[in-house]
C-alpha cells in the first residue's frame, strides 16, 4: 500500500488553480524529486500535501501508517529566523511540538530523541550553539534534525541545497541519501535535476506538460522535450 | 536626609505602592510577548494598538461612559487579532497593516474628541490629549479596584505564558512547518494576540498610548544583544523590564518627572549598555 497518493490533484491559491490533474503516489522507502522551473508550482503543491492550503479539487490520500501531521518538513528559510535568538537544542525539540497537543513541555524520551538526531546530522558540537551564528549548511541539517523530530516515515524537503557551496550541497545530497538508505521516504523539491536522476527512484515533473515515472523514462521525456524546441511553452 | 529614607516615606503612602506593584506587573507582561512580537516584525504593535485604544476611549469620552474599559478592550482585542491572527497569509501584511490602523485610530480618535466634545464644552481638550497619549500620574491614583484587576490578568497572562511556552516558540520560529506538523497555528496566533490586547490597555494608564512600544521593544532588544536561547532571553528581558520600569518609577517620584518618559529614557540607557556589553563579549570571543 502507498504512503501517499494524489489523485487527479489540483493545487492553487484562491479558487485560481495552478496546476491541473497531478497524478502520483509514493511508497515506503521511495526517493522522489519534484523538478520544474520556478513559478511553476512546486511548493504550491508541497503545501496541499502538507495541508497548509486546501486544494482546489482532487484528492490525497494518506496510507501505510502515515498520517499528514506526520510528515518531517523542512521549509526553506525566512527572514525571521535569520536574526532568531534560539540554540540548536531548542530548535530541534520544537519538532515535537505538534504532536504534543495541548501537553505545555517535551518529555524526557523526546528531548533524549531530539539529542539522537542532532547526533545523526553531525552537529552535536553545536548544540548550544546560537542559530544565527551558524553557516548556511549548519543551519539546514538544524533544520533537518527538527524534521526528523516531527516524523519516523517521511520527509518533505523544499529546495534543501538552496544557495548552499557545492561541497555542503553534496554533503546535504548524501545526509538526504543516508536517511533514505534508513527507510525514510524523501520527497524533494529541487532545480538540481543531475542530482535528481542521480538519487532518486522516481521524477515529479511539474509544468504545461506533467511527467512521473522513473529517471530512466524521465530521460526520455526530457529529450522529448528538447526535441520540440528545448523548451516547453 | 538621604535618598533611602526619602524611598521609604514615600512608601509609606498606599499609592505610591501601589503604582510600584502595577507598574512591575506591567512591565513583565508586556516584556514576555515583547521578544515574540519584535522576532515576528511585529515591533510597532504595540504603538498601533494603544492608538486604536486611544480611538475607543475617545468614543467612550463622548458617548458619557463612565468607566472606559468596556469599549476600550474589545475594541483593542478585536483589532489585534485582525492584525495578528493572518499570520504570514494576511493579505496587507505586517507592518503595513499596523501603520495602517494606527493611524486610522488616532486620527478617527482625535476627530471624534474635537467635532463632539465642541458640543459638550469639555474644557482642555489638548491636555486631555495629550495625557491619553503620553501618559498622565493615572498611575498614581489607581483604586484598589484597578490594583487587582491588574494583578488577577497579569498572572493569568504570566500562567498562559508559560503554559503555551514550547508553542510559542516553535509558531514564531516557523510558522508553516509548525502548522504542517500539526501545531494549531491559528489558534496560538489568536492567543498571542488577545494577550497582546489586554496588556496593552493595561499599560496604558502606565505609560500611555505612545510609549507602550518602547515597554514591549527595548527589553527584547536589548537582551537580544548579548543572550543567545530563546529562553535566556525571554527571563533576561523580563528581569530588565521589570527593574527599568521600578528604578524609572523611583527616579520620577523623587526627581517629579513624568512617569512614562522616565522609564523610557531608564530602557534606553539600559539598551546602550547592553548594546555595549553585546560588543565586547563578541569582541573577546575573537
Amino acid at each position: 500500500m502507498s504512503q501517499l497518493v494524489c489523485k487527479s490533484l489540483c493545487p492553487g491559491y484562491d479558487g485560481k488553480e495552478i496546476l491541473h490533474s497531478v497524478d502520483f503516489s509514493v511508497d515506503a522507502g521511495d526517493y522522489l524529486c519534484i523538478v520544474g522551473e520556478n513559478g511553476s508550482g512546486k511548493s504550491t503543491l508541497m503545501k496541499t500535501i502538507l495541508g497548509l492550503q486546501p486544494a482546489i479539487s482532487g484528492e490525497i490520500l494518506y496510507g501505510d501508517g502515515l498520517q499528514r501531521n506526520k510528515i518531517g518538513y523542512l521549509p526553506q528559510q525566512t527572514v525571521v529566523q535569520k536574526d532568531f535568538p534560539a540554540t540548536v537544542k531548542e530548535i530541534v525539540v520544537s519538532g515535537f511540538c505538534g504532536q504534543n497537543g495541548f501537553k505545555p513541555f517535551y518529555s524526557i524520551k523526546q528531548r533524549i530523541t531530539a539529542q539522537n538526531n542532532i547526533e545523526k546530522m553531525g552537529i552535536s558540537h553545536l548544540t548550544k550553539r546560537c542559530y544565527r551564528e551558524l553557516s548556511g549548511g549548519q543551519q539546514q541539517r538544524v533544520l533537518l534534525a527538527r524534521a526528523l523530530c516531527a516524523t519516523e516515515k517521511m520527509l518533505l524537503l523544499d529546495e534543501p541545497t538552496a544557495g548552499l557551496d557545492p561541497i555542503v550541497t553534496a554533503e546535504m545530497y548524501s545526509i538526504i541519501k543516508s536517511l533514505n538508505d534508513s527507510g525514510i521516504t524523501v520527497i524533494m523539491i529541487t532545480h538540481d535535476i543531475s542530482a535528481a536522476l542521480k538519487y532518486a527512484n522516481k521524477i515529479l515533473h511539474i509544468g504545461q506538460k506533467l511527467f512521473f515515472g522513473s529517471p530512466k523514462d524521465y530521460r526520455e521525456f526530457q529529450s522529448g522535450l528538447s526535441l520540440n524546441g528545448g523548451c516547453e511553452k | 536626609m538621604s535618598i533611602f529614607s526619602t524611598i521609604a516615606q514615600y512608601f509609606s503612602y498606599p499609592y505610591v505602592v501601589n503604582a510600584m506593584v502595577v507598574g512591575v506587573l506591567i512591565s513583565l507582561c508586556s516584556s514576555l510577548l515583547g521578544v515574540t512580537l519584535v522576532l515576528k516584525r511585529f515591533s510597532f504593535i504595540g504603538d498601533g494598538l494603544s492608538h486604536v485604544a486611544f480611538g475607543a476611549m475617545a468614543v467612550a469620552a463622548v458617548t458619557g461612559l463612565t468607566d472606559n474599559m468596556y469599549i476600550v478592550l474589545p475594541v483593542t482585542v478585536i483589532c489585534a487579532v485582525l492584525l495578528l491572527s493572518g499570520g504570514q497569509d494576511s493579505v496587507i501584511k505586517g507592518d503595513a497593516a499596523v501603520a495602517m490602523i494606527s493611524v486610522g485610530a488616532l486620527a478617527i480618535g482625535y476627530l471624534i474628541m474635537n467635532v463632539f466634545s465642541r458640543n459638550l464644552r469639555s474644557s482642555n481638550l489638548s491636555a486631555d490629549v495629550c495625557s491619553t497619549l503620553f501618559g498622565s500620574t493615572s498611575i498614581l491614583t489607581l483604586s484598589n479596584t484597578e490594583v487587582w484587576l491588574c494583578v488577577i490578568l497579569s498572572v493569568v497572562v504570566v500562567a498562559a505564558f508559560i503554559f503555551f511556552y514550547n508553542k510559542i516558540f516553535s509558531v514564531t520560529f516557523d510558522e508553516s512547518f509548525a502548522k504542517a506538523t500539526g501545531t494549531k497555528t491559528g489558534l496560538y496566533n489568536l492567543l498571542i494576540a488577545i494577550i497582546i490586547a489586554v496588556i496593552i490597555v493595561l499599560a496604558m494608564n502606565l505609560v500611555g498610548s505612545l510609549l507602550i512600544s518602547a515597554l514591549v521593544i527595548f527589553p527584547a532588544l536589548s537582551s537580544m544583544r548579548v543572550f543567545k536561547s530563546f529562553k535566556s532571553v525571554t527571563i533576561c528581558s523580563a528581569a530588565l523590564s521589570v527593574g527599568c520600569s521600578a528604578l524609572g518609577l523611583l527616579i520620577s517620584i523623587l526627581l517629579g518627572t513624568p512617569v512614562g518618559s522616565t522609564i523610557v529614557a531608564v530602557d534606553i540607557v539600559v539598551f546602550a549598555l547592553f548594546s555595549l556589553l553585546g560588543l565586547i563579549l563578541r569582541g573577546v570571543k575573537k
